[in-house]
């Protein structure tokens, strides 16, 4: 989401946070992503009074108690709906979600996607950790399969979802993947997706170190890293690996692994293209578990980006029309057209 | 031929037809034309859930019942003088209630032998052939020949003819009446403005319909009902959640703080959706939304941005809803919260009317979750209660739950409509400056109501972080400290309960202040209690009626009022829900009446049952 206000006080990350104490557990991802988040709030220009932000519930969603804004904690599931209200009816606001993989996918599934549709511009910030936190550790709609948690004893048997795809499934306009450990990057989407007009959907990959420790480090850890992520930039090609000579190629539809400088050259590799559609929908679903066998690395960076009119904005622009064509007379509406008199 | 004019007093005629027939749009119509004359008159839709149940059958059957006199009217009548019955399975099903003596309009076509089977009638038996109606007037039309024949030369097909039959009817009703077809007319030239093939079958058949009545013999007389004895002033015809819509408007616009609704559809609250996705050159927001629970969230959401936020349901939506209920109740904000009752539980009886959501409104929620509860008696007090829903919910920082429910919603009667200079204002501040020695904004600091301050988005240096998590006293922080929890649960139920010193007494609606009886009522009972008890008191009896508005908390005198009499009685439209509550609240052992059938309790079941106590 954007907006074009320009704070005239020059405010740091210290003026964002609160005099509550942080009550994540000691290691939780949260604390970089609060952290991130706290430093880029001054760098957008927009005054702290004209924040606002909101979660449902979960670990996730105390986000709002540690920032010197305006703020919600409201109930699970449904942080998305009650920021479309304040969006629809205070569309100069700017409004985050903070929410989980519990509480945006699962029980407020369905407030996320008609979000992403009706594409209010506002900021959901969706912290996967593949796991419930708060209620001690039992599967969320982003477990792996077969996973041994609190109440799945012998495996779950369910099928996760793919945040991404759902999101570009739901006509999001954009939709982009960061991590906690990469303090950079996730800087880098924040302000991506503050600058976007419209509905951000931002996946953060998180590590809750209680209940699901080290569900990401293949692609945080120094060690495998380079060679299991792949970082994209608008208008380059998809190159990853320690020696930056692996890419990806579009072979018909599928992007397979290529080498580079033996039969290919970066110029024969897919180029970035936050703008088209067709290749977001293969890039999303490049989702393979890592420890399969001739896995491609997993993408992060800004999938896809693209512009279509807010909700917020066309109701505003119904109201006015409405008010430029009929003046808003209470007494006329209350008279209507049919009216009789007793002497 | 000379025809007599007879004036009677009071006339109740029941419309019924498939519900493809167009008996709602007819009874409205010879209602909005019996209103401009000054009639008074209450009507009664009652149709079925199936948009379309199958052609002809019993199911299928739609009615719209009006009754107007030229005495006040309080119910749309318990016996009708009049029943149309468009088909066979319309006259069954609504012949029960038709008087003795009472004139039967039979559309003949509909009476052919596969509308007679689809009723149910034995094979060979024709009611209007086998002398069985011989207790009533019958006047057998065919309907649908006279339409076909009046449209003989246009060139629309059968189906789009036959659809104009209704317009028959009520022609000729409105030449049984006296009336003239003018605003009938006026209302089709505006909704077929456009299709003047269909404009002009309407219009034509509405004549035929009229000059049907004049020219045959049928009535040696045609009726007249004089103009009520009503108020003076100005009238209009007004519908429950129509005149609901118009309330909320009103409160917006008196309160300064731009309307937004969160809505999910469900009948019979949706006619409020419309009804104010209609007016946003008034600056309504609607916001139809995926589901019960984002649109009270959206709702919350909207109010926390200072709109006076609004959502509407029925039964089952509200149930979705409850959970956010409470986090409106935890975050103390202004919220109204309307519900038009029908019949349960579950899906119930979508299309008809209950009240059995009361205690459901007082405690269907997690926690101690106290809320304001008040309920509208008739079509036009939707616009009064609707206006003091939202003046309690901003003045008092609160969610307010409003209960109205099917018969109030689709029934209309005149209202003397207020004019918009003589509303009370609604005042409401926002925080925008910190009070003498406060170093910041104290969110959960209240004042003498008990209410706390709200600060909106947008307001530098308020800003503060609210949520469903017990709150400290006077900071709004987290805080799990036991001696904090009790003392907040208490102040909350105390605010509501502080409510009681904002709303007018209890009064007496008719009957004696002390007296043998009292029927005690809320909600759409209005009128068969108030019908009920004047008779009573004609025949000399000490019975009274008395009809609560503000159901939580009570008027501070209602206990006292109570005790004034031997005797109270609690009629509802549910297994006994408020009689539960003024037992529980004052010790009364108050009598219940209820009658759970999906339809309104009526006078004279009710002047029976108030008998059997005197």
């Amino acid at each position: 989401m954007t907006t074009n206000t320009v704070n005239p006080v020059q405010l740091t990350a210290k003026d964002f946070s609160t005099d509550q104490e942080v009550r994540w557990c000691p290691g939780c991802g949260d604390y970089s992503i609060l952290a991130q988040v706290q430093k880029v709030m001054p760098t957008l220009g927009i005054p702290k009074e004209n924040i606002v932000v909101i979660s449902g519930i979960g670990c996730s969603s105390r986000f709002p108690y540690y920032m010197n804004t305006y703020g919600m904690h409201s109930i699970h599931g449904r942080a998305t709906a009650v920021a479309s209200g304040l969006k629809a009816s205070r569309p100069e606001l700017s409004v985050w979600i903070v929410t989980g993989d519990g509480d945006g996918l699962s029980i407020g599934g369905n407030h996320t996607i008609h979000l992403l549709r009706r594409n209010f511009d506002v900021n959901v910030l969706l912290f996967n950790n593949q796991i419930y936190g708060l209620t001690k550790g039992q599967y969320s709609p982003t477990s792996e399969e077969h996973k041994v948690t609190k109440s799945t004893p012998y495996g779950s048997i369910d099928h996760p979802f793919n945040p991404l795809a759902l999101a570009l499934g739901a006509d999001a306009t954009f939709v982009a993947r960061s991590m906690d450990r990469d303090p950079k990057h996730l800087q880098a989407m924040l302000l991506k997706a503050n600058q976007h007009k419209g509905a951000s959907f931002l996946e953060i990959y998180q590590n809750c170190n209680i209940f699901n420790d080290g569900a990401f480090e293949i692609f945080t850890e120094k060690s495998s890293k380079s060679e299991e992520t792949l970082f994209l930039e608008q208008g380059k090609p998809l190159i990853f690996g320690a020696e930056k000579d692996k890419g990806i190629r579009l072979d018909g539809f599928t992007p397979t692994v290529v080498k580079i400088g033996e039969e290919f050259s970066a110029d024969d590799l897919w180029i970035h293209d936050e703008a088209d559609i067709y290749k977001a929908q293969i890039l999303v679903r490049i989702f393979d578990n890592p420890r399969a066998q001739q896995h491609l690395p997993r993408p992060f960076g800004v999938f896809y980006q693209t512009s279509r009119t807010c909700y917020e904005d066309m109701m505003a622009m119904q109201i006015e029309e409405a008010k430029s064509k009929k003046v808003a007379d209470l007494d006329k509406l209350l008279r209507g057209n049919e009216v009789w008199t007793i002497a | 031929m000379t025809r007599q004019v007879k004036v009677v007093e009071d006339v109740v005629i029941k419309f019924a037809g498939d519900s493809g027939d167009g008996m709602q749009l007819t009874g409205s119509q010879f209602t909005n034309n019996t209103a401009l004359l000054g009639i008074d008159l209450a009507t009664f839709p009652d149709f079925p859930a199936e948009i379309r149940a199958p052609q002809g059958t019993l199911p299928g059957v739609s009615g719209f019942q009006l009754r107007f006199s030229s005495k006040p009217v309080f119910t749309p009548g318990d016996m009708c003088d009049v029943l149309v019955a468009m088909n066979a399975a319309a006259l069954k099903t609504n012949l029960s209630v038709l008087k003795k003596g009472g004139k039967i309009i039979a559309n003949t076509d509909g009476f052919d032998a596969k509308n007679l089977r689809l009723a149910n009638y034995p094979d060979g038996v024709n009611p209007l052939e086998n002398g069985s109606l011989g207790n009533y007037e019958l006047i057998k039309i065919d309907v649908t020949k006279m339409t076909r024949e009046s449209l003989s030369d246009m060139t629309m097909g059968m189906k789009e003819k036959d659809r104009a039959k209704n317009m028959f009817v009520l022609g000729f009703l409105y030449f049984m009446y006296g009336r003239t077809l003018e605003n009938t007319e006026q209302f089709l030239k505006d909704k077929f403005g456009k299709k003047p093939d269909i404009l002009e079958s309407n219009i034509r058949v509405l004549r035929a319909g009229y000059n049907y009545g004049d020219t045959t013999e049928t009535f040696t007389t045609t009726y007249k009902v004089e103009k009520a004895k009503m108020e003076p002033g100005s009238y209009r015809s007004v519908m429950g959640n129509q005149a609901l819509s118009y309330g909320l408007i009103a409160a917006s616009q008196k309160s300064g703080l731009p309307l937004f609704l969160g809505s999910y559809p469900i009948t019979p609250a949706s006619d409020i959706l419309h009804e104010l996705a209609r007016h946003k050159n008034f600056g309504v927001r609607t916001f139809q939304a995926e589901d019960e629970i984002a649109a009270i969230t959206s709702a919350i959401g909207a109010s926390y941005g200072g709109s006076l936020a609004v959502t509407t349901s029925s039964g089952p939506g509200i149930a979705l809803k409850a959970e956010a209920m409470g986090l409106a109740v935890m975050l103390e904000i202004p919220l109204v919260i309307v519900n038009i009752q029908r019949g349960g539980p579950s899906t119930g009886l979508p299309t008809k009317t209950e009240q059995s959501d009361l205690l459901q409104a007082y405690y269907g929620r997690n926690g101690e979750c106290p809320m304001p509860v008040i309920a509208s008696s008739t079509p036009a007090d939707c616009f009064d209660v609707a206006y003091e829903a939202a003046r309690l919910s901003v003045q008092h920082m609160t969610p307010v739950i409003l209960l109205s429910d099917g018969y109030i919603a689709n029934g209309a009667e005149p209202w003397k409509y207020p004019v918009s200079a003589n509303l009370p204002l609604i005042k409401t501040s926002f925080k925008t400056e910190l009070d003498e020695g406060e170093e910041k904004y104290l969110p959960y600091k209240r004042d003498e109501k008990l209410t706390r301050p709200w600060a909106i988005p947008g307001t530098k240096g308020f800003e503060h972080r609210i949520g469903g998590l017990e709150k400290e006293d006077i900071t709004g922080n987290v805080s799990y400290d036991p001696e904090n929890h009790q003392h907040m649960v208490k102040v909350r139920q105390a605010k509501v309960d502080r409510i009681a010193d904002y709303i007018p007494d209890q009064k007496i609606d008719n009957g004696p202040v002390k007296g043998k009886i009292l029927v005690l009522g809320w909600g759409s009972t209005y009128g068969a209690i108030k019908t009920a008890v004047e008779d009573l008191l004609e025949e000399g009896y000490s019975v009274a009626h008395a009809h609560i508005r503000y159901l939580r908390p009570f008027p501070k005198n209602l206990g006292e009022v109570l005790k004034n009499y031997e005797k109270v009685i609690i009629p509802e439209i549910n297994n006994g829900q408020l009689v539960k509550i003024i037992r529980d609240v004052y010790f009364v052992d108050a009598i219940p009446y209820n009658k759970i059938m999906g339809v309104p309790i009526t006078k004279t079941e009710l002047v029976e049952e108030i008998r059997k106590y005197l």
